[in-house]
């Protein structure tokens, strides 16, 4: 065993690499015509607005990475924001084809603008590890986030476009750890010591103003709904309630007694109109891609 | 004295001594330190790469690299538990490393300063930490070796990926031809240096060598892990900053120039360019975090407590 890569080598031909990749492809096999009588903009838009929602969440938890109270929790966390940056993929690959304008994932991700983001606020602010929040607030916003995906990826199983209904049922699995992963945490916190209970509390309070935005019906969300091919959220907040209820008493918790942050006219994160944490965000993930035009990666 | 002479055989016939198995205190406290400085430096090297993560100029590239930076939490997970097997605690290693009385690899003291250094980084500085650990699957130490066999296989895999990063950076415009090269002239030595100071002046060699803990000397290590680089550098199209480097069909290998061994020491001693940075970074989670961990600990408590 002269060559340390030999030893490694598992039924490969090159040598010098160890293990092949053997990756399989998440859709394959998934119909991927867009059903007939569905308006592929709308569902172009649809799928980037989930598609944004775990672009930016990820993005925000990645964050994270080397900063995590506890390496189990670094590992954890990395691993919620992998998942849904996976989701993300695909959503945005699914919008791209969808739209036909001969864009990508990463031309979606990393060329557009703020106002051509359609994520809700919630997933684009500051909880921590910066200074706009702090484990708890991180915490809080994953049990709202992923009490709210989950409750939309499930009902989106059933979508009569195959490949979101795909994309929905494996996001699912991943979706429903997030959320427990999250509960476990509210309870721990709590729970814990005197610190750490009014830490959660101000993480509630912080996150709280942006729930009522991730049920608000968008005329892009009523439209797929009507088509069959999408969720309207409002029909999610009564299961929301009901799991944050459950969660929040068993963590001895009221509601945050808060208000919420309106939308600006009537806008607000599904119709591009954001807060202004979203530029600096934006502005760190595409500076690489965009000051280097016509680069491979 | 049996004890010892039993100890002696089963490392001198390459079987593996076990957590409750008696073994010398040199041994036990050897390994600590060595594992624990691995521990680490897993831990530590999670910095220089994460600082790309946000960066990162493609949504798969941004995948790969988050999923080998929790790797490398991971491989510090499974190291301070085989550290655990032998009576440390983890807490206390974390003190230790926060604290500067504890070393990790000086390569992670070096700045990230392009994405391709997120790929030299995979090719060269994970290609280096490959050959000084494949050895070490075979450590007469059992965690520690299981340990390493899954460590080495997870890094190899980051490896291959960082070269084929390269590969597609250099198929790609001039700029980004130029930002490779550039790179790989900063990492080439620093990571020649990963194997430590040449054999003559190396304290720990010979009796870990006696011990199984060490496999090979310093020098030999160099010598292939240069011998195994230099084809895949002429594959990517990128050149060494070394005027000495040339084949010696005498010996079968590649003859090459010394490191900064000046330098090298200076980065030891803490005078590297991100040394302090590094240290606080890791300091700030660690007492950030400190009320989680006692949230956690008390949680627990009350409810076993009340079972």
């Amino acid at each position: 065993m002269d060559n340390a890569y030999d030893g490694l080598t598992e039924d490969s031909e090159e040598k010098h690499w160890a293990f092949g990749t053997g990756f399989s492809t998440a859709l394959a096999g998934v119909d991927r015509a867009v059903p007939s009588g569905v308006d592929h903009d709308v569902l172009a838009v649809y799928c980037l607005m989930l598609g944004d929602d775990a672009l930016i969440y990820s993005q925000r938890l990645a964050e994270w990475c080397s900063r995590a109270p506890e390496l189990e929790e670094d590992v954890a966390l990395a691993n919620i924001a992998l998942d849904l940056l996976g989701q993300a993929r695909l959503l945005l690959t699914r919008a791209a084809e969808v739209e036909g304008a001969d864009r990508d994932e990463d031309a979606l991700a990393y060329l557009r603008d703020e106002h051509e983001f359609r994520n809700v606020r919630l997933a684009e602010i500051d909880c921590g590890p910066g200074p706009g929040g702090d484990f708890a607030t991180t915490i809080a916003r994953l049990l709202v986030m992923s009490t709210h995906r989950l409750a939309l990826l499930q009902r989106l199983t059933g979508s009569l476009d195959p490949v979101l209904a795909a994309i929905a049922a494996k996001g699912v699995k991943e979706v429903a750890y997030h959320r427990d992963h999250a509960a476990q945490w509210v309870l721990r916190l709590a729970g814990g010591t005197e610190y750490s209970r009014e830490r959660m509390v101000a993480g509630l309070e912080r996150v709280w103003p942006f729930t009522d935005e991730l049920f608000a019906t968008h005329a892009v969300e009523a439209a797929v709904a009507e088509a069959g091919v999408g969720v309207d959220p409002a029909t999610l907040r009564a299961e929301f309630d009901e799991v944050l209820d459950t969660v929040l008493r068993a963590a001895d918790l009221d509601r945050p007694d808060v208000r919420q942050v309106a939308a600006l006219a009537g806008r607000a994160g599904r119709d591009g109109v954001h807060t202004e944490a979203l530029g600096f965000l934006l502005a760190e993930m595409q500076y690489v891609a965009r000051s280097m035009p016509g680069a491979v990666w | 004295m049996d004890l010892e002479r039993e100890f002696e055989r089963v490392v001198a016939a390459d079987h593996r001594i076990e957590p409750r198995d008696w073994m010398p205190d040199g041994y036990r406290k050897t390994l600590i330190r060595q594992i624990a400085q691995h521990a680490h430096s897993e831990i530590i090297g999670m910095q220089p790469e994460g600082n790309w993560i946000s960066r990162a100029p493609s949504l798969r590239r941004k995948a790969i690299l988050l999923a080998k930076v929790q790797d490398e939490a991971g491989h510090g997970l499974y190291l301070y538990a085989a550290t655990e097997t032998l009576g440390a605690d983890r807490a206390e290693l974390t003190e230790k490393l926060v604290e500067g009385r504890q070393k990790y690899s000086s390569i992670f003291n070096y700045p990230t300063l392009t994405f391709a250094d997120v790929g030299v980084i995979g090719w060269l500085v994970d290609g280096a930490a490959i050959c000084n650990q494949v050895p070490l699957c075979r450590t007469s130490y059992g965690p520690y070796a299981r340990a390493m066999i899954r460590v080495c296989k997870e890094e190899s895999f980051h490896q291959r990926q960082g070269y084929e990063l390269l590969l597609t950076m250099m198929s790609g415009t001039q700029q980004q031809r130029d930002m490779v090269q550039e790179a790989v002239d900063r990492w080439w030595w620093p990571s020649l240096m990963m194997f430590g100071p040449p054999d003559a002046e190396s304290s720990n060699t010979e009796q870990s060598m006696l011990w199984r803990i060490k496999r090979h000397t310093n020098d030999e290590l160099r010598q292939r892990y240069v011998d195994m680089s230099v084809p895949q550098a002429d594959k990517l199209g990128v050149t060494f900053p070394d005027p000495e480097l040339a084949w010696n069909a005498d010996r079968g290998h590649y003859d090459f120039g010394e490191p900064d061994w000046t330098e090298f020491w200076q980065v030891v001693k803490g005078e590297g360019p991100c040394n302090a940075q590094r240290v606080e970074h890791r300091r700030k989670a660690h007492e950030d975090g400190a009320w989680v961990r006692e949230a956690a600990t008390a949680y627990a408590a009350k409810r076993e407590k009340a079972a």
